[in-house]
Parts: structure tokens; C-alpha cells; sequence
């Protein structure tokens, strides 16, 4: 295990060391049609107060129904990290008041959450890019499911409520205090997006407000068991923000110990433009939720065959799949890196491998190739015209020495703008390897190995590399289109029979 | 002598209608003209919308002449208490909180109602969001008893007993928590009856406590109760808690279920408190159905003692939950005084509401707070599971259960000033609304003052066929609903 310390450089003499703890909550939309108890639409950059009804809008005589697609939805993430799925969960209404909450309370789950326990596997910076680096599994506390509230647009003298959000399917995702350091907490929200967006769960767009992110963050000396005065941090609206407000939380601490301070429990807002944080709270001034039952849902089991189906539809997550693919087709790890993180680039990547029977090629031609046309058109992989079996074509026309490299770069580009298939692509623009006569080719290769008695001298006396002095003269003399297989063969079979 | 028509029964108006010697609009008009003449005294409707209703009516008469009559309610004027959604009408909850708030949608047995052909016709008055026994509690003023001007009709569906009371609706709706629509019945002599919780949807009713509340029926003779649940029953997909059941015709029902039933006489029901005239009526009908060869038991129900302390636990924390919507920010009464956020919430509220619904919004939100959770809200929901089960334990020996509806006849307007004397009233209804069961009130006397008493029969979970074929059988053996109140 990781754990990254900061030494306080002591006023007294001794100079103690500290650990930071980090839990965090992550709030996930989840990508269902319609909201979460209503049947109204859910999305984003919607004319405001467009997706919304009486229930969305908290009027009188409205009640929630529950989506069941977010159920699933909430169920899968569950199994995707391995939570334990209640088999009765129900529901709470959370209360306190906020113009962004149309009832004033907020439909959420207390002490029955859905998901309990799981973990998230991370992986946390290698040693150089091309090494793997050390990986984790951060414990989870609990997943439940809740409706996301409305926005408010504060003006100058007024604010302005937009409900479209509101009552879109969320999932707060909980983590133990078992992080260390700003990196393994930024591992973590990796990790959980890819998982999420894995799953079908979500598209975690964070400028969307799909992936939101609280952190809660405490030091201790290294050693004690005892979990320090906790600081929840807020507003870590990007992935970066979470490391760099983790990191500025830290040191702040850090500083306050130093000074012969004291941490307060409070809530603080993290302004990541600035890199300051704030605080909006103390404990004292914390909200009592008056968590009750919500009467108007009740509460839902959760039988087997529902979980068995649900269980049935979940991928392998990338951490899975990249083991797999060094382990199945012997990729490098850098590969894999560039493979694995999206879930569609991965299926691309096997269904290519498997039709051509060279991994390792199609691996290289997606990450060179493919990946940099797709950058350079701006499209999604779904949509390039190059599709695997035009890749696994192309990889096999390389190895069986039909094209040559520099033709097939060529070929590729031309495929990735028709769509043509490679075999079509060479002969049209004539980048085949010559079909060569035999016995000319032989010619060329007795011809070479007679005029360079140093390199025959060297192959007899075991150097195997010294038959690359040979190709030399036959390619030139096939004008670059000889096939080069054929080529190492007939030279070998002449030499052999030296 | 015939009776005019806004004081007929369904089902003598549906044979009138359906053999065309009277319009749905000739009767709607002759509510109409009823109600315009009685509400200046009883103050049963907080708005009424003639134009829409005329119109209801007239295209209920479009479709009879076409031979698509919808049944028996096709034309038919109901009046609904002013916690149903109707789609642009007013829906007040006799509160100044939604004193200018209109519906943008209707409520489920708003649908079912108009999807039968009704007529609907006003918008009744009742406590403010339906709490209180008297109808007092209304901000815009209370209604006055058909039966004696100066006393109450009970509430909180005041509005809704009053009306069917006076002839100005031939059948309303009412909502039921804790006795809302029970009470008021016995009050104003008409039968009231409260579904089995999740019977009937309560999607657009206004929340009072949700796990309590239930629509039902006033009318003035079961069989037309019989006919109003039938239109309004059923699982409803956008209220969760509304049962999966097949909904039976109730009203030909009627005729198959003749008893003899096992009706059981729960004894701490007839304790200290219970005025004597009501407790000699209701021997009374307990005689007539020992005749009718029921078997009568005596039956105990222990926990009802705590019955009212938990009711008032579990409704108002509810309550303090649904009413936080209520908050000036997007629609309903807001402060003009407001200077932020905060101070908007506390001054809207505070001139929105009344002083019932604060009450109860300070209690509920109390027993909900941490640190007392676990002893009063948790604890009432464990006695609220003893109660219900009081009541099956019940069952495995009856049939059903009779008790008086009220412990005491309509009292006077301003009576009852403490707000605990007034919650006394409801301690033989509330045990029902806590156990979830079905219950009716049918007029069994009246007192030597002419005002009227009620019957309470508890019935099995959903077997509402039973209970109103078991009240049938008294009301056919009496003639209470034949008298009606001089206005």
C-alpha cells in the first residue's frame, strides 16, 4: 500500500510526520430517458423549465413513481464494484429548505442504500510511462440512489431557478477514508468514470454537471489510528480541480498544525480558478436532515433473477480487460493503456485481432494510425469508415507480404477516407509487392551473394544478421517490389545450400 | 310527495336521466339554483365555476341523445373538497397559502370522474389542508351545518357533507386522514365512507399525511357510495402506494352479499366520553342487526388508547414534510416583505398558514428531529403496526366491526377552542386510518335536537363489497335518510 507523507518541519525539536486521509462522495447521473420518479424527459441544455410536469415541480397532490431504468442502472454500478445489493431498500426524504429544491426536501436514501460495500480498483502512476504503475483497491462504503436537484443562475439582484435537472436519477457513490494522497483520489475519480461510462451508466461529463465530486479530507500523524478533524471540500467540478483542491486542502492543514492550530470540522468551497477555498459551514452549523421514510414510495426488493440479469449485462471493466489483453495477446503495456479505457476502441482493437490473428499489428496500426486520423477528422471511432475487418485485412496483407509498409500506410489513408477495402485500395493504385518470376528473383539473389564474398563469409561463420547485406542489392534490382518474405526465403535456401 | 331534484338520490336521478324525463342540465341548474340559495347561510364551497359545470352537463345530455351514455354518473353534479386537483379550477386547501393557485392538471379521480360524465360542480370547503374536525379551520371562513346553522359540520370535509347535505351536489369527494370523511357524515346525516388505504389513487390530492390519506365518497344512500367508489377505485401508475386489486361492481354487489355477518363490538369504543343518545342509537343498531341474525361479539381492540397519541406523531411529521413545499419561491402565497431567501421562506409562511397547520407543521417537524426520531416517530410506527394488528386479530372472529362514528354530536361554531378537545373527536375514526382499513358512517338517529348521529362500520382490507352490503342491510331497515334538514 501507497501512502504518500508530508513532514512537518516542527517548531519543536522533533519533526513528526503526517498522513492525509481522504474520502470521497461522487455524485453520478444517471443516463435514463426520463427522471427518476416522473416521466418527463432528462437532459441537458434544454430550454429552462422545459423538462418539467407537477411532479418534477413539486405541485400540489404530485407523487414520485419510480423509474425502474434507474434502478437497473444503480443495481449494475453496484455489481460493477462489487457492492452488495440490498434485498430490500427503500426510500427517505431529506430535508431542508433551498429554492433549487422544489419540494424542499430531496427523495434519497438513508440507512437502506441500495449498494453496500464494493470497491474501486485504481491505478496509481508507474515509475515511466511505458511501467504500470502500483494498483489499489479503494473501499467503498455504500452507493444509493437520489433525485438531483434543480440550478440556480444567481444576477445581480435576483437569482433564477432552472428545474430541467432536478429530479434526474443520481447516485452518490461513497468511499471509505481510505485515500492518501490528492493522486490516488484523482486515480479513483479516473477509475469510477470509466467504470460509469463502462457500464452505460453514465456519459460522466463533468461540464455537465453528470460527475460531481466532494471530497472529505483529514492528516493525522503517520501511525495513528485515529482519523483527524474532517474538512469537506466542495465544488471539485473537474477532474484536475479534484487534485489540485485535495492538494491545496493538504497543505492548508498541513499549514494550520504547523501554526500550533487546530482543524475545525467545516465545510469549505474550493474555487478551483483561484486555487482558494472558503468556508460555507461549521458543524455547528450543520443541517438536521430530519431524514424520514418517504410514505409515498415503498420500499422495492431486490430479487435474484432480477440481480442475474443485471449481472449478465455487465462488461469486463478495463483494469480486467487490460490484464487480459497482455496476458491473451501478449500486448505491451502501453498498449493495452492506450486500448482499454474506452470500452468501443477495446471491442474495435479484438474484433480486429481476432479476424486477423495479429494482436500485436492491429494494436499498433490503432494506436498510430487509426487513432491519429480520428483525432485529425474529429469523428468518433463508431463513425470512421475504417472498420476492424478493413484493419484485419490490411494486417494481413502485411504479413503475407502482399504490401509493403510504406503501401500500406498509404492504403490506410485512402481507406480511412472511402471506406474501400485494402485489397481493392492496392490493386486500383497498384501497391502490391511485385508478383515476382521466380527465377528472376533467384538471379537477383545468386548475383548479390556473389558480389559480397565479405557478408557470405560472415553467414557461414554464424552471423545470421549478415543476410541483411543481400536484400540490399535485390530489392533494387525488383525496383522496391519484391515481396521481402520471399526474398529471406530464397536467399536462406540458396545460402543453405552453400 | 316527489323530492326535488337536488335532494334525490344517484340512482333515482340516473332512471330519470337514462329514460330522458329530466336534462343533466335541468338538474345541474336545479343544483345550482339550490346552492346559490343556501351558501350565503352554510358556506359549503370556497368557488364554484356554473359556466363549466352547465357545460359538463350539457355534454353529458350531447351523449345521451347520441346513445353514449358513460353509466350511471353521465350528468350527474359532485362536488369535490378543495384538496382535489381539477385541471384549471382553484385548488385552495382552504388555505391563503394557495389562496390564487389554479391546477394545471387533474387529479386521478378527477379523470375517473369526468371519464364516468359527472358534473363537477364547486370546490368544497375544509379545514386547511385538511386539518381539523370542524371545518373551522378554513382560511376563507367556516361552513355552518344544514342540519343547525350554528354548529359545525365536522371536518375536515365539512364542505363536502354540508354540501351533499343542503342539495347543492347529489354526491361529493372528500379525503379522509384521521376522520375526515366519517365525522363530517355523522354530523350532517349522510353516508361517508373511507376506501381501504391504496383503494383509491390519491394522486392530485393534496398531501395532508400520505400515508393516511384517502379519497372516498359522501352520498346519500350507500348504493350511490357503491356506485362514486366504483368510478374512483382501481391501481392508479403514478400513485405508488395505490393497490394491484380487481375493482368488483360494487353496486351489484349490493344484492349478492346478504350476511349473515359476525359483527364484532369493540369495548374500549364505548368508554367514558360517549354521549348518551349516541350510545343509545348505536345499541339500537346493534339490536337491528342481532335481529337481521348477526352474531354480535364483543371484541377488544388494547392498543386504542394510544391511538390518537400516534396519530398525531406519524400525520403531522408527514405533514411537516409535505407542507415544506409551500414556500413562496415558485407558486402560492409569498411575502410582499421579503428581503432574502430565508426571510422570504419565514414570512411567507407565516402570513400563508394557519394557526391548525402550524401547529402541526412545529410538532412534526420535532418529532422527525434528530435526537427524538427514535422516540417518537420510529416508536409511533411500531404502534401504529400493534394497532393494525389489533384489528386482524379482530377479524380472525368477525366479519367486521361497529362502532359510533363521533363520540358526540355537532357542537357548536367556536365550541371548541382547545385544539385537544377538538382531536378527541376523532378517537373512534383514527384507529381505521392508522390500520388502513375500510370504514363507513351511515346516519343511525338523531338526537332530541334534531342533529343527526352516525354509524361507523370498519370493514376487512379491501373488501369494501362486504362493508357497504353490511350497511345497506341497516339502511334499508331504517328511514334516517329521509329526512332532511330545513334550509
Amino acid at each position: 500500500m501507497t501512502s504518500v507523507t508530508h513532514s512537518v518541519p516542527s517548531v519543536s525539536q522533533s519533526s513528526i510526520n503526517y498522513e492525509a486521509v481522504i474520502g470521497l462522495e461522487v455524485h453520478v447521473q444517471i443516463k435514463t430517458a426520463s427522471k427518476v420518479f416522473t416521466r418527463v424527459a432528462a437532459g441537458y441544455g434544454h430550454e429552462p423549465n422545459s423538462l418539467t410536469d407537477p411532479v418534477v415541480l413539486g405541485l400540489p397532490g404530485a407523487l414520485p413513481v419510480m423509474n425502474k431504468a434507474a434502478l437497473d442502472a444503480i443495481i449494475k454500478a453496484g455489481l460493477l464494484l462489487g457492492c452488495e445489493i440490498a434485498p430490500v431498500c427503500k426510500w427517505d426524504r431529506k430535508q431542508y429548505f433551498y429554492p433549487d429544491s422544489p419540494k424542499n426536501y430531496q427523495i434519497s436514501q438513508y440507512d437502506q442504500p441500495i449498494c453496500l460495500g464494493g470497491s474501486v480498483e485504481i491505478e496509481l502512476p508507474g515509475a515511466a510511462r511505458n511501467v504500470m504503475g502500483a494498483h489499489k483497491n479503494i473501499p467503498l462504503t455504500r452507493i444509493h440512489l437520489e433525485e438531483d436537484v434543480g440550478k440556480l443562475n444567481h444576477g445581480a439582484t435576483e437569482s433564477l431557478v432552472d428545474y430541467n435537472r432536478a429530479g434526474t436519477p443520481l447516485m452518490e457513490i461513497v468511499s471509505d477514508p481510505a485515500m492518501h494522497s490528492a493522486e490516488e483520489a484523482y486515480a479513483y475519480l479516473t477509475s469510477i468514470r470509466a467504470t460509469m461510462i463502462y457500464g452505460g451508466i453514465s456519459d460522466c461529463d463533468m461540464e455537465k454537471g453528470q460527475l460531481r465530486c466532494d471530497a472529505n479530507i483529514s492528516i493525522r500523524p503517520v501511525g495513528q489510528a485515529k482519523l483527524g478533524t474532517k474538512v469537506e471540500l466542495k465544488n471539485l467540478n473537474s477532474i484536475s480541480f479534484v487534485r489540485d483542491g485535495i492538494e491545496h486542502e493538504i497543505k492548508r492543514q498541513l499549514a494550520v498544525i504547523e501554526r500550533g492550530g487546530t482543524i475545525v470540522q467545516e465545510t469549505r468551497d474550493y474555487d478551483g480558478m483561484t486555487g482558494t477555498s472558503q468556508s460555507l459551514r461549521t458543524k455547528e452549523e450543520a443541517h438536521d436532515y430530519r431524514y424520514f421514510p418517504d410514505p409515498d414510495l415503498l420500499p422495492v426488493a431486490v430479487d435474484a433473477a432480477w440481480k442475474a440479469r443485471l449481472q449478465a449485462e455487465c462488461p469486463e471493466l478495463p483494469f480486467a480487460k487490460q490484464r487480459r489483453f497482455q496476458a491473451d495477446y501478449a500486448l505491451p503495456y502501453t498498449l493495452t493503456s492506450v486500448l482499454v479505457w474506452d470500452r468501443a476502441l477495446a471491442d474495435y482493437f479484438e474484433e480486429a485481432a481476432k479476424l486477423s490473428g495479429k494482436p500485436q499489428a492491429v494494436g499498433n496500426w490503432i494506436a498510430n494510425d487509426l487513432l491519429r486520423e480520428i483525432g485529425h477528422a474529429k469523428i468518433e471511432l463508431a463513425s470512421s469508415k475504417v472498420r476492424p475487418a478493413h484493419l484485419a485485412a490490411l494486417v494481413q496483407l502485411v504479413e503475407a507480404g502482399t504490401v509493403l509498409n510504406q503501401a500500406a500506410k498509404e492504403i490506410f489513408t485512402e481507406m480511412f477516407a472511402t471506406g474501400e477495402l485494402p485489397e481493392a485500395i492496392a490493386e486500383k493504385r497498384g501497391l502490391k509487392a511485385a508478383p515476382t518470376d521466380n527465377n528472376e528473383l533467384e538471379q537477383w539473389c545468386r548475383d548479390s551473394i556473389a558480389a559480397n564474398a565479405k557478408a557470405l563469409a560472415e553467414f557461414k561463420a554464424g552471423k545470421d544478421s549478415a543476410i541483411n547485406a543481400f536484400k540490399g542489392p535485390v530489392m533494387k534490382a525488383a525496383k522496391g517490389k519484391a515481396n521481402p518474405k520471399l526474398v529471406d526465403e530464397t536467399l536462406r535456401r540458396l545460402l543453405a545450400g552453400m | 310527495m316527489t323530492l326535488p331534484l337536488h335532494l334525490q338520490a344517484i340512482t333515482e336521478l340516473a332512471a330519470q336521466l337514462a329514460a330522458k324525463k329530466i336534462s343533466a342540465v335541468e338538474l345541474t341548474s336545479a343544483v345550482i339554483a339550490r346552492t346559490r340559495a343556501t351558501e350565503p347561510r352554510v358556506h359549503a364551497f370556497n368557488s364554484s365555476d356554473e359556466a363549466t359545470a352547465l357545460a359538463q352537463a350539457a355534454a353529458s345530455d350531447v351523449r345521451r341523445a347520441a346513445g353514449q351514455s358513460c353509466g350511471p354518473l353521465d350528468g350527474i353534479p359532485i362536488g369535490l373538497k378543495d384538496v382535489i386537483a381539477v385541471k384549471d379550477q382553484p385548488l385552495t386547501a382552504s388555505s391563503k397559502m394557495l389562496a390564487k393557485f389554479v391546477s394545471p392538471y387533474d387529479a386521478t379521480v378527477t379523470t375517473k370522474l369526468k371519464n364516468a360524465g359527472a358534473v363537477l360542480h364547486g370546490r368544497l370547503n375544509c379545514d386547511e389542508f385538511a386539518m381539523g374536525s370542524s371545518t373551522e379551520n378554513s382560511a376563507f371562513g367556516p361552513t355552518s351545518n344544514p342540519w343547525d346553522l350554528a354548529r359545525v359540520p365536522g371536518g375536515s370535509s365539512g364542505g363536502s357533507a354540508a354540501a351533499l347535505a343542503a342539495g347543492s351536489a347529489i354526491a361529493t369527494l372528500g379525503s379522509d386522514t384521521g376522520g375526515s370523511i366519517r365525522q363530517p357524515a355523522s354530523f350532517c346525516g349522510v353516508v361517508g365512507l373511507k376506501p381501504t388505504y391504496g383503494l383509491v389513487s390519491r394522486f392530485g390530492l393534496i398531501a395532508y399525511a400520505s400515508s393516511l390519506d384517502q379519497i372516498g365518497p359522501f352520498a346519500r344512500t350507500v348504493e350511490d357510495a357503491a356506485i362514486v367508489l366504483g368510478a374512483i377505485a382501481g391501481h392508479d401508475e403514478r400513485d405508488s402506494t395505490s393497490f394491484k386489486t380487481a375493482i368488483p361492481d360494487y353496486r351489484a354487489e349490493l344484492a349478492a352479499r346478504r350476511g349473515p355477518w359476525r359483527i364484532g363490538i369493540p369495548k374500549e369504543y364505548f368508554g367514558a366520553g360517549l354521549d348518551p343518545e349516541i350510545g343509545a342509537a348505536v345499541e339500537q343498531a346493534i339490536a337491528f342487526y342481532k335481529k337481521l341474525g348477526c352474531e354480535i361479539r364483543e371484541v377488544s381492540l388494547p392498543h386504542t388508547q394510544y391511538c390518537l397519541d400516534t396519530y398525531y406523531i406519524i400525520a403531522t411529521a408527514e405533514a411537516s414534510s409535505n407542507l415544506a413545499r409551500y414556500d413562496g419561491v415558485r407558486y402560492g402565497h409569498r411575502s410582499a416583505q421579503a428581503k432574502d431567501i430565508v426571510d422570504l421562506y419565514f414570512q411567507s409562511r407565516a402570513e400563508g398558514f394557519g394557526a391548525e397547520v402550524k401547529r402541526r407543521i412545529i410538532l412534526g417537524t420535532y418529532v422527525l428531529s434528530s435526537g427524538y426520531y427514535d422516540a417518537f416517530y420510529l416508536r409511533a410506527q411500531k404502534v401504529r403496526t400493534l394497532i393494525r394488528q389489533d384489528f386482524l386479530n379482530a377479524y380472525q372472529e368477525v366479519d367486521a366491526l361497529l362502532t359510533p362514528t363521533s363520540p358526540i354530536p355537532a357542537f357548536k361554531l367556536g365550541e371548541k377552542s382547545d385544539p385537544l378537545a377538538m382531536y378527541l373527536c376523532d378517537i373512534y375514526t383514527i384507529g381505521v386510518n392508522l390500520a388502513g382499513l375500510p370504514a363507513i358512517s351511515v346516519p343511525c338517529g338523531f338526537t332530541k335536537t334534531n342533529l343527526p348521529i352516525g354509524l361507523q362500520l370498519i370493514g376487512q382490507p379491501y373488501q369494501e363489497a362486504n362493508l357497504l352490503a353490511l350497511a345497506q342491510a341497516y339502511e334499508r331497515g331504517h328511514e334516517w335518510n329521509a329526512k332532511h334538514p330545513n334550509l
